[in-house]
């Protein structure tokens, strides 16, 4: 493999990795208020398709970006309902999201657009385009450094940017601000924080509307930014790997990109590998690659590399009155 | 406010399950009316679809069948506390022991493929949760993520095995050969023509016989009985001397044991080879079966013919309705499993007050209750 080629390969990995580190991150919000969120994959999927719907019709891709939000916020109040105010199974109320969204965007998609359940691409200005940096051309024959500069930084569209932004910001909401301090605690301790007189209800909330919004920008980032309108279960599991990411990276925002940024790349990888014989081994069947991700987090669960122990009241509903 | 008295047993197993499933009913209604069908046409065309005629009762019973598998996998696991996501996962890979009893047995006799196809589906399908539940008990992982994690592990497996080992030379598509002979296990068609094409078979007589056995098992045995306190409680069913761990493991392997019969009743009844994802969400489906049946083998029969009725009346659908695929389905489930599995509190608080109202010495104690309070 060249060095052009490492790049390219790099790149595509930076590309994989935003909508997984973007449901990661989400997922660290809401995992670190003590709602385990194993919907992530149904709001991604239900924002993809939002999103690709609004682009179409207005073909306008911050109208598009807002609708993915929306939709994906209003998924997550769904689960907020069921496992905070009515103090519901957490886990079940993720499993019925995730359907729910299967069903929804087949059967909205095939009434709305008559394509088998697929949306059409968004028009121009529906989809957004890939962020050329200054120079970014003419630095692209400087040895080393420059293929670096013009195809790993630059060329990406603005979610890329967002998502990876992302990661230091949520650091320092969670441990620089006093929201992030509550939030921490709420998630180990709730009866504490009820105690000091702020509302675990409304904290959780508002935890699982910043999931929301996170998970809307990742589903946003599949139908009109990655891709180009909405194909059945687009997300395609992804949600599922963002949450094994989440467990690797025990739910902490730096490790967490690092652990998308490992599954990205053997998701480049493995589109690489396709079908391409490797010397003395043959060709390896990219099926193996595709399931590291969840072999990687079963053995780290099972505490063969470290030690994985989520937040302490995850999945507990908060009852005062006990 | 008074106590909340809990709601009497037959509105809690049989009123809450019929109002939450309406109310699922209801949204999925409004979904159709936003489509721009109509509701009631489509459940007419489903209901008639799903028990109008023969054919459509034999497709019905052999979702069913297939329901009442997963179904009792989920509940088995539910009973001690565990949450089993992974019966997909668990059905698609046992169904390499149902195809390789029916590949070896299939110059042999139906009669010796079943049993020994059942035993060895489920002996994968029992394997294959046993890990996760090893990963639980002896590890401390969640089997809730474990399974999920299993599942894409068991797709990833399968498909690999299909596409470059199981694969006869010359076929396309990912599967692996025709069973021809004795492995096909004979549907009933063959005996009732009543029942038209439909796939159910033999391995039918299996999901009764589970029902059975689970209900044995849980109510009628030291070991259900270890598996419920465990599921209540596990810091009083350790302090009672029962090894949770090994429960753990034992429970799981049920549970996956049942799910794998899943496979015996696709490949070998229907398929006559593994195709890709042939389980189609059917261990999914289980999750809903298993609440709104409230785990109970009852429950479960009634449930998983519930849903066997809206698979095979959604196949009906589709061809009389083409605006509405099979994906609404999906959506009436994900309702059903949201209602009565997430959002019980949705309806039990005002079903409880409702019901405190309209008992007799409840009011008077209330009565009693209200004056005393004033009094004082």
């Amino acid at each position: 493999m060249s060095y052009e080629e490492l790049i390219s390969m790099l790149a595509a990995t930076v590309r994989l990795t935003t909508p997984l580190l973007l449901a990661c991150l989400a997922g660290l919000y809401s995992e670190r208020s003590g709602i385990f969120d194993i919907g992530l994959e149904g709001k991604m999927l239900a924002a993809a398709f939002g999103a690709a719907s609004v682009a179409v019709v207005t073909g306008n891709m911050w109208l598009g970006l807002i609708a993915g939000i929306v939709v994906s916020i209003v998924m997550s109040m769904l689960h907020g309902i069921a496992s905070i105010t009515l103090k519901g199974n957490q886990i079940i109320s993720g499993v019925a999201i995730n359907f729910l969204a299967q069903g929804l965007t087949a059967v909205l998609g095939l009434a709305w657009f008559h394509q088998g359940g697929r949306t059409p691409a968004p028009p121009a200005g529906g989809r957004f385009p890939p962020l050329i940096w200054p120079g970014a051309d003419q630095f692209h024959g400087v040895p080393i450094v420059g293929p670096i500069y013009s195809v790993l930084f630059s060329g990406h569209n603005i979610i890329v940017y967002i998502a990876f932004i992302a990661v230091p910001v949520t650091y320092w909401v969670l441990y620089r601000t006093r929201f992030g301090l509550r939030l921490r605690a709420v998630g180990e301790n709730p009866k504490a924080v009820d105690t000091a007189g702020i509302s675990v209800p409304r904290l959780r909330y508002e935890a699982l509307l910043i999931t929301g919004v996170l998970c809307g920008i990742a589903g946003a980032y599949f139908s009109i930014a990655q891709g180009s309108g909405f194909v059945n279960n687009m997300t395609a599991g992804k949600g599922y790997i963002a949450l094994a990411a989440l467990i690797f990276a025990k739910w902490r925002p730096v490790p967490a990109m690092f652990a998308t940024l490992l599954f990205g790349f053997l998701d480049a990888l493995q589109i690489r590998l396709q079908g391409v014989p490797l010397p003395g081994i043959g060709p390896i069947p990219v099926q193996f690659i595709q399931a590291l991700p969840y072999v990687l987090t079963c053995v780290l669960l099972a505490g063969f590399i470290g030690k994985a122990i989520g937040p302490k009241a995850g999945g507990v509903p908060y009852t005062k009155d006990r | 406010m008074s106590v909340r008295q809990p709601l009497p047993r037959w509105a809690d197993i049989a009123l809450l399950p019929v109002l939450n499933l309406l109310l699922a009913l209801l949204v999925s209604g409004v979904v159709i009316a936003i489509i721009g069908q109509n509701p009631f046409d489509a459940l007419r065309i489903l209901i008639y679809g799903a028990f109008g005629y023969g054919e459509g009762i034999g497709f019905t019973l052999h979702f069913a069948a297939d329901f009442i598998f997963t179904g009792l996998a989920v509940a088995v696991a539910a009973h001690a506390g565990l949450f089993n996501i992974g019966a997909e996962g668990q059905a698609y890979i046992a169904s390499l022991g149902a195809f390789f009893v029916g590949y070896f047995l299939d110059g042999t006799s139906w009669i010796l493929v079943l049993p020994l196809a059942v035993a060895a589906a489920a002996a994968v399908g029992a394997f294959w949760a046993f890990i996760p539940g090893y990963l639980q008990a002896r590890r401390g992982s969640h089997v809730v993520i474990t399974t999920i994690m299993f599942n894409f592990i068991a797709s990833a497996i399968m498909v690999y095995l299909l596409n470059y080992i199981l694969k006869p030379k010359g076929i396309q598509d990912p599967s692996t050969v025709n069973l021809l002979g004795a492995a096909r296990i004979p549907q009933l068609r063959q005996f009732f023509s009543f029942f038209g094409y439909a796939p159910l078979n033999m391995t039918a007589i299996f999901a009764v016989l589970a029902l059975i056995f689970v209900y044995i098992l849980i109510w009628h045995t030291k070991f259900g009985f270890a598996m419920r306190t465990m599921g209540h409680n596990p810091t009083a069913s350790r302090y009672a001397g029962i090894s949770n761990s090994r429960l753990i493991m034992i429970v799981m392997a049920i549970s996956g044991g049942l799910a794998g019969l899943v496979a015996v009743n696709e490949v070998l009844g229907v398929q006559n080879k593994i195709v890709i994802d042939f389980t189609s969400g059917y261990g999914f489906v289980g999750i809903a079966v298993a609440l709104m049946g409230r785990n109970h083998p009852v429950g479960i029969a009634l449930a998983a013919i519930l849903f066997g009725a809206l698979y095979q009346g959604g196949l009906e659908l589709q061809f009389e309705m083409p605006a509405i695929t099979r994906d609404m389905i999906v959506v009436i489930q994900a309702l059903v499993i949201m209602f009565t599995g997430a959002m019980e509190g949705l309806l039990r608080p005002g079903l409880e007050n409702a019901f405190m109202l309209y008992k007799p010495q409840q009011k008077a104690e209330a009565v009693a209750r209200e004056t005393v309070g004033t009094e004082g």
